[in-house]
């Protein structure tokens, strides 16, 4: 909403000399926000009327003249144009030397083809202004000014008046009221405390009887509030005046002609969408407003045929619609040449149908977004006199007596309690009843004993806390105390919350950066990580409207974004990356139900030396943070995603949890990564579930340890996993670490085999361990491990 | 005699200048002080003397030995720390090379403000709670006094999923949540993603981060929410900064505010980075509305509350001058190692 300073100051009258910036700061902070303001042709600097008193062609130009113009300086100024309009006597706007116009433009003296001239005659355009604005003028050619009072030397501003002020408002969907000139002149009178002149529009009329010549009939009362309408005869179409051009322009609305420029004002003015229309276009002179008729359509104003549906309620003529209500108006509902006689409407619909019907139609118009919003019928009335007082004052017309007014209107007042203790409560503040009770009044509510009534241009007031509001605002958010707030209140974090806590210092410790990505990916994804065509994890959670096929679903897996990450790492050059997320995935219910969002720890990584137990590592470091124990790890070659002869899976108590894997090459490759790719990924859940309990003290050791080197030959196939598991079993209870220090296949080696090597840590916590103890130890492993052909290396 | 320990005294004081290293210094030790060595030879002669000089020898010799034993000594210990002043002078390194570093890794910017707030939201008492972000229409609008025709609905281009289930455009969906599950006294906060659709660029993604509040128990009041407000700020931007409430409209939120907090840059001036305002805009917030405490039976007689919402990538961008919102969701290593 962009407000005219000098169409406000017709309704409210301000400090005057007050700095602009004090208006909006103070608008702004009783709730109508100002997003910025511009002063009329502010750019424009140094430019002066001037009358034309000598001209003479160019000695060395065809088309250039030499103008003596009089810009009320002691001697005529020389200037050189090259226009073909300007004669001797005219009018015109003088850029004098060291003159700005707009976009930055600067005008000096110099020589235009040997002959000096002291400045520029201006066009239209080059004042930013165009045809719209000054119909009389022409667009190529300069300016030729046909204003009252215009003397030489006159500032170009008050010349043609391009000196208002122009604020931006940013105004909120709850107070449609204040999309308008009255409706933040009421604002500017509540906020600086001076009175409102209220408006009372008079038509004389011109006798006759608008029964005569229009019937309306309303068949749906509840979307049509109300219905108003005035017939205007003779009409004479034409410009609007310069004020009201004025305004249209400092408003951002393009003048066009008398009739469609009253119907803007009006909205303007009073935030009541209107609507003129040629009465010869309304078969049988009979207006319906109904709901449209299965099948029917309408060619709108902007040329396009729209399929209506039996919710919309149109306006209509004895034989098809020429309007979608409170939308847009059908091809033929314009004012037209040779239009004598014109319908004023002025109606009031119900916002959520009005707003269901531009939604469904696709065409969100000014006066749909305003209807939408819930507008009061009781303006209709207000503005329909307005425009007809309007039509007499323009001579645009005869405006018929009488007025249909089809008033449906059954709202009653919102009446509601002062109490002022809890207001005061409420908002922590201590002000008096009376004091509230004139703020309120400020605002055009109604006191009653100890009831509050809000104007009915007020929908968005329901309940005490909205009066509350009213009364917070008006006071000044910022004359509320701060205060703490008081009572006891018991902040945790939840154990999971620790948990995953833990996993991230954990990560971040070994050198992983966190990364954020996005929860959406395409489905074409799926196949980049080669997931199986049968694999439940297609299944995704599809947005409808999504913005593009790149974020149409939402990720049963968070592979695919850590991989565009590293992808996107390795194409910007970067010669590692090293990253975990822990984020969610979204599993799909049944219809209609919300899926089941699980978290979980996505790592990647390539480059920085990183192999599979380099990532392994970190897992099992994690692992062991996070005081999961139980947990195994077996190979899996069937996981497409995967190098089949670098995967493993991980399981705790027989649950998968989790894959730590190389990315297979065609994966990698399929993000463009021409290096070795490692991911793990691991469920949140199940590691929280399956975490020991919180670690208790031991005591250190007492007694000494002892050391024993195994080393063993084994089929190279054998998973070294197996060959721990029997020294764990021989050593039972004594046994304190047992490390994998060497693994070696080669000469002396017979082929297919390998030699590990392991130091076993024996250690009781009640005595010294003897050399016979070890020994034992050492035997019932080599037992267990001759079982499964591994044997001592000898 | 006495002239031999004597001119032994002064021969080897003489030596133990010149001595080098310790091996010499233990040959002179041996020469006089070793079983063959001239001092040892000179004593074994002792029993030769007469009664009257055996004292006085015998003494003088007492006194030589010690003092040799003492130079030596001293010549030791002096030798001993050149040999080390040597060494440590051989083990001089540049202390201007690099350091090796073991490998660390980075937390996200997003995440260094979240536990910022985190921390000063559990120090004034609130939990952290988190809720779906594929979520019912009901608790992200409807039952935000945001009925499936409401206007305010346009503020927020939501993706769908279905008639009835969105991706949250609000954090506010969790307030709902809460408020049917816990009673009052209720002070939480719960942070996450949200989405709307809004195509990427510099200030826009669909995806965003959001940190909601809400507190709900008897005599809470709109000066409580300026003061829990202006308790955030001081501590994320210190105790100079300042908040300023603004009315707004929010549907779930009755008085509503806009907070912003005044231009870091200008102190409220008005420069190129708050476009002239002096201020800039940080939060939305409001006193929870009646008939949203009433439609989670909550008794809006009885009891009051304050909400409030704040945007995290915002938080974050402006904590760490970051001009691009794209970059928090690029994740470029050289982009994350910054912080």
């Amino acid at each position: 909403m962009i407000l005219s300073m000098r169409w406000l100051s017709e309704f409210v009258d301000l400090e005057p000399q007050m700095p602009i910036r004090d208006f909006t700061e103070a608008m702004t902070m009783t709730g109508s926000k100002v997003e910025g303001f511009e002063i009329e042709g502010s750019e424009i600097k140094n430019v002066v009327v001037g009358k034309v008193t000598a001209m003479e062609r160019h000695p060395d130009s065809d088309h250039m003249f030499i103008c003596m113009v009089d810009a009320g300086e002691e001697e005529p100024l020389q200037i050189v144009t090259g226009a073909q309009n300007v004669t001797v006597g005219s009018w015109v706007p003088v850029a004098k030397h060291k003159s700005t116009l707009p976009g930055g433009v600067e005008i000096k003296k110099g020589k235009l083809r040997g002959v000096a001239s002291n400045g520029m005659l201006c066009s239209l355009k080059e004042l930013g202004l165009t045809i719209n604005d000054f119909p009389y003028a022409i667009e190529d050619g300069i300016f030729l000014l046909e204003e009252e009072g215009l003397f030489p030397g006159q500032d170009i501003h008050e010349a043609i008046g391009l000196n208002d002020t122009c604020v931006e408002f940013e105004i909120t969907s709850n107070r449609p009221d204040c999309l308008s000139v009255l409706g933040l002149a009421r604002e500017a009178s509540a906020t600086f405390g001076k009175p409102l002149k209220q408006p009372h529009p008079q038509v004389k009329g011109s006798g006759g009887s608008i029964g005569d010549y229009l019937k309306v009939t309303v068949s749906n009362p509840v979307i049509c509030q109300r219905y108003m309408a005035r017939v205007v005869n003779n009409v004479k179409i034409g410009p609007s005046p310069r004020w009201m051009r004025e305004r249209l322009r400092a408003s951002g609305v393009r003048p066009i002609n008398n009739l469609v420029d009253i119907t803007n004002y009006v909205m303007l003015e009073y935030g009541q969408p209107m609507h003129a229309f040629d009465l010869r276009y309304v078969k049988d002179n009979h207006i319906q407003i109904r709901n449209a008729a299965e099948g029917e359509a309408i060619t709108t104003l902007d040329g396009v045929e729209r399929k209506l549906s039996t919710d919309m309620l149109v306006i209509a003529d004895g034989e098809k619609p020429t309007a979608v209500a409170g939308v847009m108006g059908g091809e033929y509902s314009g004012i037209h040449d040779g239009t004598s006689t014109v319908v004023f409407e002025s109606a009031c619909f119900q916002g959520a149908s009005v707003r269901l019907t531009a939604k469904k139609l696709g065409m969100r118009t000014e006066a749909s977004s305003r209807y939408e919003k819930g507008l009061d019928p009781n303006t209709c009335s207000l503005a329909l006199e307005r425009a007809c007082e309007l039509v007499e004052i323009l001579g645009a017309g005869e405006v018929v007596d009488g007025v249909i007014d089809c008033n449906n209107d059954s709202r009653q007042p919102i009446r509601l309690p002062l109490d002022s203790d809890k207001i005061n409560h409420f908002l922590g503040i201590d002000i008096s009843a009376e004091q509230m009770k004139e703020i309120l009044k400020g605002l055009e509510f109604t006191i009653d004993g100890d009831d509050v009534i809000a104007p009915s241009f007020r929908g968005d007031i329901q309940y005490r806390a909205d009066v509350a509001e009213e009364i917070a605002r008006i006071y000044g958010y910022n004359n509320i105390p701060t205060t703490k707030l008081r009572g006891a209140a018991e902040a945790k974090i939840t154990p999971y919350q620790a948990f995953e806590k833990r996993v991230n210092t954990v990560l971040l410790a070994q050198g992983l950066s966190e990364i954020s990505t996005y929860s959406f990916i395409s489905p074409k994804y799926y196949d980049k990580i080669r997931l199986p065509a049968d694999s439940p994890l297609r299944r995704s959670v599809t947005i409808t409207n999504p913005l593009g096929e790149d974020t149409s679903v939402m990720r049963t897996t968070t592979i695919p974004s850590v991989l565009e990450v590293l992808s996107r790492n390795f194409n910007n050059r970067n010669e590692s990356a090293w990253m975990y997320e822990v984020a969610n995935e979204y599993i799909p219910t049944t219809d209609g139900e919300l899926p089941v969002e699980k978290q979980a720890v996505t790592i990647g990584m390539y480059g920085n030396k990183v192999d599979f137990y380099r990532l392994k590592g970190i897992v099992e470091t994690l692992l062991d943070a996070l005081n999961i124990t139980s947990w195994e790890i077996r190979p899996e070659k069937n996981l497409p995603t995967y190098h089949p002869g670098r995967c493993g899976v991980l399981s705790i108590d027989g649950e998968d949890i989790g894959v730590i894997a190389q990315a297979h090459p065609k994966v990698a490759e399929n993000y463009g990564i021409n290096t070795e790719v490692y991911l793990a990924v691991l469920e949140m859940n199940p590691m929280f579930a399956h975490r020991a309990a919180d670690r208790q003290y031991r005591p250190l050791p007492k007694f000494p340890a002892i050391t024993r080197d195994l080393a063993l030959l084994c089929d190279d196939e054998l998973p070294v996993v197996e060959i721990e598991k029997c020294i764990r079993k021989g050593c039972g209870n004594h046994l304190e670490k047992v490390e994998l220090f060497d693994v070696y296949r080669g000469s002396q080696i017979e082929e297919g085999k390998k030699s590990v090597a392991y130091t076993v840590t024996l250690r009781s916590s009640d005595h010294t361990l003897t050399d016979q103890d070890a020994d034992s130890a050492m035997n019932k492993s080599l037992k267990a491990l001759n079982e499964i052909g591994v044997v001592l290396r000898t | 005699m006495k002239e031999a320990l004597e001119s032994i005294r002064s021969a080897v004081r003489q030596q133990l200048e010149s001595v080098k290293d310790l091996k010499e210094l233990d040959n002179i030790r041996v020469k006089y002080l070793g079983k063959k060595g001239e001092l040892t030879a000179i004593l074994k002669q002792m029993g030769k003397l007469s009664a009257e000089e055996r004292p006085v020898i015998g003494q003088l010799a007492n006194e030589v030995r010690s003092d040799l034993e003492h130079f030596l000594e001293n010549t030791s210990e002096k030798i001993k720390s050149q040999l080390q002043d040597a060494k440590l002078a051989a083990e001089t390194i540049d202390v201007t090379m690099p350091g090796r570093t073991a490998p660390m890794g980075y937390k996200h910017p997003l995440s260094i403000v979240l536990d910022e707030v985190k921390d000063i939201f559990l120090g004034m008492g609130f939990s952290v709670v988190t809720g779906p972000e594929v979520e019912k229409d009901y608790y992200n609008f409807e039952a935000l006094n945001l009925p499936k025709d409401h206007p305010a609905r346009d503020t927020q281009d939501t993706f769908y999923i279905s008639d009835d289930i969105v991706l949250r455009t609000q954090t506010s969906s969790v307030q709902v949540r809460v408020m049917e599950k816990q009673k009052p006294p209720i002070r939480v906060i719960s942070p996450g993603r949200v989405y709307r659709s809004d195509a990427l660029d510099a200030t826009h993604s669909p995806l965003f981060h959001q940190v909601e509040g809400l507190v709900v128990d008897k005599g809470v009041t709109m000066a409580d929410l300026k003061g829990t407000l202006e308790t955030m700020v001081k501590r994320l931007y210190g105790e100079d900064a300042q908040i300023r409430l603004r009315p707004h409209h929010f549907p779930f939120t009755e008085p509503s505010a806009e907070v912003d907090v005044m231009c870091f840059h200008c102190h409220g001036e008005g420069c190129r980075l708050c476009k002239g305002e002096g201020w800039i805009e940080l939060l939305g917030a409001g006193m929870v509305h009646p008939w949203v405490l009433q439609n989670c039976g909550i008794d809006p007689e009885v009891y009051s509350g304050f909400a409030f919402g704040v945007g995290l990538d915002r938080l974050a961008m402006r904590r760490f001058n970051i001009d691009d919102i794209r970059l928090l969701l690029d994740n470029d290593m050289r982009f994350l190692q910054q912080f």
